[in-house]
């Protein structure tokens, strides 16, 4: 016996505001400036379109990587104790489920994610520990230059900025997959009675 | 109101009384009196209760990674779903999964604010009091890790099992307020966004953000707690835990996959796999008897478990105590709420041979929770793939749990 799902009031509201042209219903909450939002919005689209003015390259990120990650992520990108950021040649590429953030020798982010915008994301949001939200629009390009440089991804006197970061060729670019998702719909195994 | 507080100082000293008389009789050699315990002031046992001193019921961190780790912070923890009963997990019993282990904000829910935003007709900023006034729901689901996965190596249900938790969540459905600031044509997904330090966030489909996604703040009947994301946090009924992004603080509505921070670490190159993730199957496990536990002899037991599917509700249990030769439909105990935890329980009588027990959920839609054969032949890999790789996808696998002639209890994947 299924309990009655609590959404129908809701639909029926839906329903009826549809008739009302886009009218707000209740009428709660305030209209954030322009600059909240641009200080909030720091999710990067692959566009790039949430990019803030600013360049970088890899000579410059050398030296901002020895001042704030090698601690942390090693001199050479690996054997530190967080997880490793330059390919190491030997490594496997083994994949498979393992906890988030899941980094693997020879599946370093630079040559795993499919964008180049994500890396810009994570490092902006997410770095360095305990200091994370503290590094400027040039420190993050750098830092991205120099990671993509180190793993073959770009050259080393390419600049980074918000038109050319979306427009690297990232060597796992197809490399996911986004399934579907519909209310009610079976999952893909083939394990019925 | 005064007019109350005599009778309360009166009810008080009956309370006394019935103490004084329950000393009495133990004096008389009738009644075995409990053993005095030191009592915390009268102002701490009124302001908030605590368990028994005899209930030590505790949550652990995961088995494979270190804790603390090399910074000093304990990774994921797990729920002890060997002493769970009913279907609610206490809040304070909940799984955790953080990005960053024990860093958990300190948020002052004056201060918060929720920001939506993006492809919408109206930006909108909500403060806690302003969601509050809007209509609210409570439903009761489960979320579960993606970490959630099963291992030989594993002794314990709280092991195996330990990163899945159901509560009673209360909140305002996301629908409700999407169509308050007015979804633009063009939208297809919506990112979630956390005011951690790291401001975890994740994009989720945004048919899904109009089905049944709730924007919660209460927990079992009280404010979330700090660790599930105190004062707001998403509740995406059975997806993946990532999306249920805590400390919520922002919502972007786009055009287009983001992969963003939490989405980054979950993504996969295979589509049989990807197929697997994002929301679960349906799954069930014996909490009794399981591993570690003890039997004290042949004789009555209940074999009960916890069913659930990110599929909908859960349809049927079937429990095997012969190692899955044969299935009994076991009885679900209680009200079924969709994308919840369901108690199922079977009567038993053990008569003190070895056996392995298991459990087997099916949900609404039909679909069946797999052995890990059949996991291991849909992905073409040898069935000992698994002594040293993690099941692909989520892993909703059968467990199945040995019990030994000396009523020992093990795991039993092979």
């Amino acid at each position: 016996m299924r309990l009655p799902r609590l959404l129908l009031p809701v639909t029926i509201l839906g329903l009826c505001q549809a008739g009302w042209a886009q009218s707000p219903t209740y009428g709660l909450g305030k209209t954030p400036s322009a600059e909240d939002i641009r200080a909030w919005d720091i999710a990067i689209s692959p566009t790039g379109k949430e990019l803030p003015p600013g360049s970088g390259t890899a000579k410059e990120g050398a030296q901002l990587y020895a001042q704030k990650c090698a601690a942390c992520h090693g001199a050479t990108g690996s054997g530190g104790k967080a997880p490793p950021l330059i390919r190491s040649k030997s490594a496997s590429t083994t994949s498979g489920p393992c906890l988030a953030p899941c980094v693997r020798e020879g599946n370093v982010m630079a040559t795993h994610s499919p964008y180049a915008t994500t890396i810009w994301d994570y490092i902006n949001r997410g770095m360095p520990f305990l200091q994370e939200g503290t590094l400027k629009p040039n420190e993050v390009y750098a830092l991205t230059a120099f990671l993509l440089y180190k793993n073959d991804v770009i050259h080393e006197d390419d600049v980074i900025d918000a038109q050319s970061l979306p427009q690297i060729k990232m060597p796992n670019a197809d490399g996911y997959a986004l399934p579907e998702w519909k209310h009610g719909m079976p999952r893909a195994f083939p394990n019925k009675p | 109101m005064d007019s109350k507080k005599p009778s309360r100082r009166k009810f008080l000293k009956s309370g006394a009384a019935v103490a004084g008389l329950a000393a009495v009789q133990s004096a008389s050699g009738q009644t075995a009196a409990p053993e005095a315990r030191p009592q915390k002031s009268l102002k701490d046992l009124i302001a908030y209760g605590e368990r028994s001193h005899f209930v030590t019921s505790i949550r652990v961190p995961v088995v494979e990674r270190p804790s603390p780790d090399a910074f000093g912070l304990t990774f994921h923890v797990l729920s002890p779903l060997q002493d769970s009963v009913g279907i609610i997990t206490p809040s304070s019993l909940h799984f955790v999964g953080t990005h960053r282990g024990s860093i958990v904000p300190d948020i002052d829910p004056k201060e918060h604010r929720l920001m939506i935003h993006g492809m919408v007709d109206r930006p909108l900023e909500f403060s806690m009091e302003e969601l509050k006034r809007f209509p609210s729901v409570s439903r009761v689901h489960f979320i579960e890790c993606l970490g959630n996965h099963s291992k030989a190596e594993y002794k314990t249900v709280q092991e195996t099992h330990g990163l899945t938790s159901c509560s009673e969540w209360t909140g305002v459905p996301l629908s409700l307020l999407l169509k308050e600031v007015g979804v633009q044509k063009g939208a297809a997904w919506v990112v979630s966004e956390g005011s951690e330090e790291v401001k975890g966030a994740g994009s989720i489909r945004l048919a899904k953000a109009m089905d049944d996604v709730l924007v919660a703040y209460g927990q079992n009947g009280e404010a979330l707690r700090p660790q599930q994301g105190f004062p707001l946090r998403l509740v995406v009924p059975g997806f993946e835990g990532i999306y249920n992004t805590k400390w919520l603080r922002r919502i972007k509505v786009v055009d287009r996959y983001y992969m963003t921070y939490n989405d980054y670490g979950h993504i996969s190159n295979d589509p049989k796999v990807a197929a697997l993730t994002f929301r679960w199957g349906p799954k069930s496990v014996i909490t009794f008897p399981s591993g570690g536990q003890q039997l004290p002899g042949p004789g009555f037991y209940q074999i009960t478990g916890l069913a659930w599917s990110g599929g909908g509700a859960v349809r049927r249990v079937e429990v095997s105590t012969d190692g899955g030769q044969t299935w009994k439909d076991a009885e679900l105990r209680g009200a079924i709420h969709p994308m919840a935890h369901i108690r199922f329980g079977m009567n038993w009588k053990w008569e003190g041979q070895e056996c392995v027990l298991q459990s087997r959920c099916t949900d609404e839609l039909g679909d069946v929770q797999p052995t890990r054969a059949q996991v291991a032949k849909f992905f073409n890999v040898a069935p000992d793939y698994y002594h040293t790789h993690g099941v692909q996808g989520s892993d909703n696998t059968i467990q199945p749990w040995r019990v030994a002639g000396d009523g020992s209890v093990h795991n039993a994947i092979a």
